[in-house]
């Protein structure tokens, strides 16, 4: 009996122990100097820049309301997420901050009042940015000029409105740290690992999550629930991993829109508007080397799914040349840079094929850029085609020029159909 | 040797379809129609006959005030004007394409519309001609005509017309300027406007606005008498 007393409670000093070692600890650097986050000139351009890279703005900003004010609503399977007030309004935004909070913040994920912040502000990501940086954007944030808006506090269901829930998930999925220079691999490959795994939190939306939200850090591509837009793979070369694109096109993607092979479409579409294009060319370059660079993951097995019959891939071709053809061409190859191919193009035969479910029934423009200032768009069908009509054109679509992708239900269509608002 | 000219000019000729096949692919004429394309398929709509169709939920944009036309593009881009998929569609146009949008359709001939059979009793129906025409100055309505123009086809550059419209639609605006999820640039004139309407005046308003034909000229007017009745944000006073 006292040995199996003893052993129980050797058990749990081990459980504790171990919880303490593996306990995401708040990891302080100071910074170099209160030069770096005073607010002078260059801090604040630095800053601004940095925050574009951030796309800060898309979060913490209302449709229709003032940049960086907050109030904007991230809709998430485990409740709405408001973006938090961060201009330098004393009693509403971040105006009694200090450059350390708001390094605590960024890096450590962890409030001015001590309490632990939620991953759905990417800082899993953002931990990767330097204090520097860090300092950089506070200088940024604090040179704009004050709102009084207050925060709207987050609308969450237990058990995720739970600190010590929190808590746990922070053990399990969060460890803070600067990003790691790998000298080796050269500064170009440096910077762009540095953007799109810090800033630039791509893995945000291309990766998949698990059940309690929590992602690799990887980019194999996720569908964002919330949204009903699947955000492909960028290591998978059968969805939008970039090892044979060329770095001008990948570029051109991202910094104007538009690329002989494809066009940003959905949220993309706004990554772009709001941060990309704002980035210099370097970086951009930078990037695409960065992401050319990812380890191919083999493309999933195509699952066995019969093929659409006959008929429906007739109505499917019918459609086709009365309602797409114009466009995109008897021989799906497009007209560019306006309309982008189809034939060969991932973004088509995607699986699952809920994005080009999505610019099938709502259209869309291409964001307007420097680049790309005055872009072609492509009409909504939604109004005009019912769920079997855009399920066959797209099985043919899928199925024409080389494609070869798995039919489009009907079904998945109708559960696409609706664009959300916000 | 025949035959051997034969399979030279086949060759040219495959080598000449070969060069075509890979030409650069079409050009695509680099005008507002092709750009916006997007557009027509619901607010150029054409029935089986090739006659416009007056929808409820599309409005006809041609001749409209491109003033008007450019501050609703922007009031769906930034949440003053609720549908989804006009707000998806404008989300990440910048503001200079949105103008130029919007001074395409205000340039282009207005389509004229045949009047709706009102349906409605004549006694509602005067009642709807009396508050185009006159307002209800106990209740500080104003008269439609006093910023809509007297032929009620608007005024340049911020003001609609009302005639040519369908009734759901206008219906359908009252209700959205009631339900606070549509709104203009403050002060919000219409907002305030319908607050001082009754569900039966809108229903009047709407059902007499529909009957009526188009004028022979449906283009909105140059100008009208200022200052209005109510200040406007949309619509402001010269400084």
């Amino acid at each position: 009996m006292k040995t199996l007393r003893f052993a129980l409670l050797a058990i749990v000093v081990v459980v504790l122990a171990a919880a303490a070692l593996a306990w995401p600890r708040a990891e302080h650097i100071p910074s170099s100097s209160p030069q770096s986050y005073a607010l002078s000139t260059a801090n604040i351009e630095r800053g601004a820049y940095l925050a574009r890279a951030g796309d800060c703005i898309a979060c913490h900003t209302a449709r229709g309301g003032v940049a960086y004010a907050g109030g904007r609503a991230l809709e998430t399977p485990f409740g709405r997420f408001y973006g938090p007030n961060l201009t330098p309004d004393k009693e509403t935004g971040i105006g009694d901050w200090s450059a350390d909070d708001f390094w605590n913040a960024l890096h450590n994920g962890i409030a001015k009042d001590g309490r632990l912040l939620y991953p759905a502000f990417p800082y899993t990501n953002y931990t990767k940015v330097t204090r520097d940086d860090s300092d950089a954007l506070f200088a940024y944030f604090r040179s704009l000029a004050p709102q009084r808006q207050p925060n709207r506090p987050h609308e969450l269901g237990f058990p995720y409105d739970s600190q010590a829930l929190l808590a746990g998930w922070r053990l399990l999925y969060f460890k803070p740290g600067v990003h790691a220079e790998q000298p080796a691999r050269g500064v170009e490959w440096n910077r762009g690992a540095y953007l799109v795994e810090g800033l630039g939190h791509c893995s945000a939306c291309h990766s998949t999550r698990n059940q309690f939200g929590a992602n690799k850090n990887g980019l194999d591509g996720g569908l964002i629930p919330a949204l009903g837009w699947y955000a492909p793979s960028l290591t998978s070369g059968s969805e939008a991993g970039l090892g044979d694109w060329d770095n001008e096109h990948i570029v051109a993607l991202l910094g104007t829109g538009i690329s002989p092979r494809g066009s940003a479409t959905g949220p993309m579409a706004e990554v772009v508007a709001r941060s990309l294009q704002h980035l210099t060319p370097d970086d951009l370059g930078a990037m695409a080397s960065y992401l050319k660079s990812l380890p191919a993951t083999p493309a999933p097995k195509p699952a066995r799914v019969p093929p659409a019959g006959e008929q429906v891939l007739a109505e499917g071709g019918r459609i086709y040349a009365a309602r797409c053809a114009q466009c995109h061409g008897d021989d799906g190859r497009g007209k560019l840079p306006a309309y982008p191919p189809l034939a060969g193009n991932r973004a088509v035969t995607l699986t699952p094929a809920v994005n080009s479910i999505r610019m099938t029934v709502n259209g869309g423009f291409p964001p307007g850029t420097k680049g790309n200032p005055r872009p072609y768009g492509m009409p909504p069908f939604g109004h005009e085609l019912n769920d079997t009509q855009v399920a066959a054109v797209l099985s043919w679509v899928r199925t024409s020029w080389g494609n070869a992708a798995a039919p489009v239900t009907a079904v998945e269509v109708n559960r696409y159909r609706a664009v959300q608002g916000d | 040797m025949r035959s051997h000219s034969l399979r030279l000019s086949l060759a040219a000729l495959f080598g000449l379809l070969a060069c075509a096949a890979t030409a650069a692919p079409q050009t695509v004429p680099d005008t507002l129609d092709q750009r916006l394309l997007g557009c027509a398929t619901c607010h150029a709509r054409v029935d089986a006959r090739g006659n416009p169709v007056n929808d409820s939920f599309y409005p006809r944009l041609g001749g409209k005030p491109a003033g008007y036309l450019y501050h609703q593009l922007l009031n769906f881009r930034d949440g003053r004007r609720q549908y989804p998929v006009m707000t998806y569609l404008v989300d990440h146009l910048p503001d200079d394409y949105l103008k130029e949008i919007a001074q395409h359709f205000a340039a282009q001939p207005p389509t004229v519309l045949p009047a709706q059979p009102p349906g409605l009793s004549a006694a509602v129906l005067e009642r709807g001609r009396q508050l185009v025409h006159d307002g209800d100055a106990a209740r500080k309505i104003p008269a439609c005509i006093a910023c809509h123009g007297a032929r009620l086809s608007g005024v340049q550059p911020n003001i609609p017309g009302l005639v040519g419209l369908p009734r759901d639609y206008v219906n359908a605006q009252f209700g959205a300027w009631r339900n606070k999820v549509r709104r203009a640039h403050a002060p919000d004139c219409m907002a305030d406007i319908t607050a001082r309407l009754s569900l039966e005046d809108v229903a009047a308003v709407s059902g007499w606005l529909a009957a009526q034909p188009m004028p022979a000229d449906p283009r909105p007017d140059e100008s009208i008498a200022r200052p209005l009745p109510m200040a406007c944000g949309s619509a402001p006073e010269a400084r």
